[in-house]
């Protein structure tokens, strides 16, 4: 259950890991659509929080094109369904994703992401 | 009590058959559900914005499923397989991870409008190897800088908790300070032993002036009609005129007669209009 909107917010928390590890990047990863409830308030109060070049990529890496480059300027009701959409009912069940930086792999079994690290990356 | 902290570390202390058996224990599931609520109306959150919250040790989602019912967006993180696993099953809406959160959090500055925690801190106090970075002092010092820095500014959150003496509230709060969170304990029902209920109470920011910490409930505990127990036994027990009826009235004493005819029993007295008559007193 990697959801778009928790990997914008997820950077690698290794030790001395401090530059560069942010979004990391999927690999070999198995999508599942689901659908949920449409909150339009919620997406504006969240769009500051949003890295837009992270998400664009990250779900371009997940084979969705749908988002445009920049963020728009008018927030129209089909900009934020497509939003919507890429924030909330992308779910990655499977896969790999990995820190650009310090290169750690965090596998993802089942929906649900293995953040724990080994004693010696313990910052 | 038993302290489960006591007896392993979580994620092998909640394995499958203790996860299952936590989860569907429905005591277990209107405390849980009684302390998230509480917590919530600590949080303060702004009523018409749906926020995005951190719920910290989610475990299988029993916090979790009334977040989605208050209409919030949310993550959890937990150490435990098994309770994962469970929360899975139970399908919340919130995404789950296996994160260990003595050793911090990755999340970007400023992602979380608040964070709960419910029964967590005092897993975090126990060592479970000799390395420098799984002593408590240490574990909990990561885990409040990252949760610090991973909190919008200005935002709240809220834990309970069941810390077993003084000195480890003493422990937590003053390393939470030095994380840079300001607020407090705030003690529910400080008087009695099985209501009262420890929330620690932490702002992030606050923009110079103090915000006030809540108070903390007091009183009479509220016993509603789902929590008290054995009220419909006693109200049977009474009878119309409120009066407890007598133990060894007459229907009593013949019943034991007729019983003891049929064990074949000899020398039992025979049924008169005399038999369970109350005696005229004697002054």
């Amino acid at each position: 259950m990697v959801r778009l909107i928790t990997h914008n917010l997820l950077a690698c928390h290794v030790k001395g890991c401090t530059a560069n590890n942010f979004p990391l990047e999927f690999k070999d990863v198995q999508v599942v659509l689901r659908e949920s409830e449409f909150n339009p308030d919620f997406l504006r109060g969240f769009i500051p929080k949003i890295d837009w070049a992270a998400l664009t990529g990250a779900a371009r890496q997940l084979g969705d094109t749908s988002l445009p480059d920049q963020l728009p300027e008018m927030l129209d009701d089909d900009f934020l369904k497509t939003l919507h959409h890429v924030l909330l009912e992308i779910h990655v069940e499977e896969g790999i994703m990995i820190c650009p930086n310090c290169k750690h792999n965090y596998h993802i079994a089942n929906g649900i992401p293995n953040m724990l690290l080994a004693e010696h990356e313990i910052g | 009590m038993s302290r489960p902290e006591l007896i392993a570390p979580p994620e092998i202390y909640y394995g499958d058959t203790e996860a299952k058996k936590y989860t569907k224990n429905t005591r277990n599931q209107q405390i849980q559900a009684d302390m998230t609520y509480r917590a919530l109306e600590l949080l303060n959150l702004p009523p018409d914005e749906p926020a995005f919250l951190l719920d910290i040790g989610c475990g299988s989602g029993l916090s979790g499923e009334i977040l989605d019912e208050e209409g919030y967006i949310w993550t959890g993180v937990d150490i435990a397989p098994s309770m994962l696993e469970v929360a899975l099953e139970r399908e919340v809406e919130g995404d789950l991870f296996l994160q260990d959160i003595g050793q911090g959090f990755g999340f970007r500055p400023g992602s979380f409008d608040g964070a709960i925690s419910i029964s967590v801190l005092q897993w975090l106090l126990n060592a479970e190897t000799s390395h420098p970075t799984s002593s408590p002092p240490h574990r909990l010092a990561r885990f409040f800088t990252t949760l610090h820095s991973s909190l919008r500014n200005p935002s709240r959150a809220v834990f309970q908790f069941y810390p077993s003496s003084d000195d480890q509230i003493q422990l937590i709060t003053s390393i939470a300070q030095k994380a840079g969170f300001g607020g407090g304990l705030v003690v529910d029902y400080p008087n009695s032993k099985k209501a009262k209920k420890m929330f620690l109470c932490l702002y992030v920011g606050g923009g110079g002036g103090a915000q006030q910490l809540p108070e903390g409930l007091d009183g009479e505990e509220v016993e509603d009609g789902s929590k008290a127990r054995f009220e419909r036994r006693r109200e049977r027990e009474k009878n119309k005129t409120g009066k407890r009826k007598g133990v060894k009235d007459k229907d009593w004493i013949l019943k034991k007669k007729e019983l003891y005819r049929k064990r074949g029993k000899e020398s039992v007295p025979r049924d008169s209009k005399f038999t369970g008559r109350k005696r005229r007193p004697v002054f």
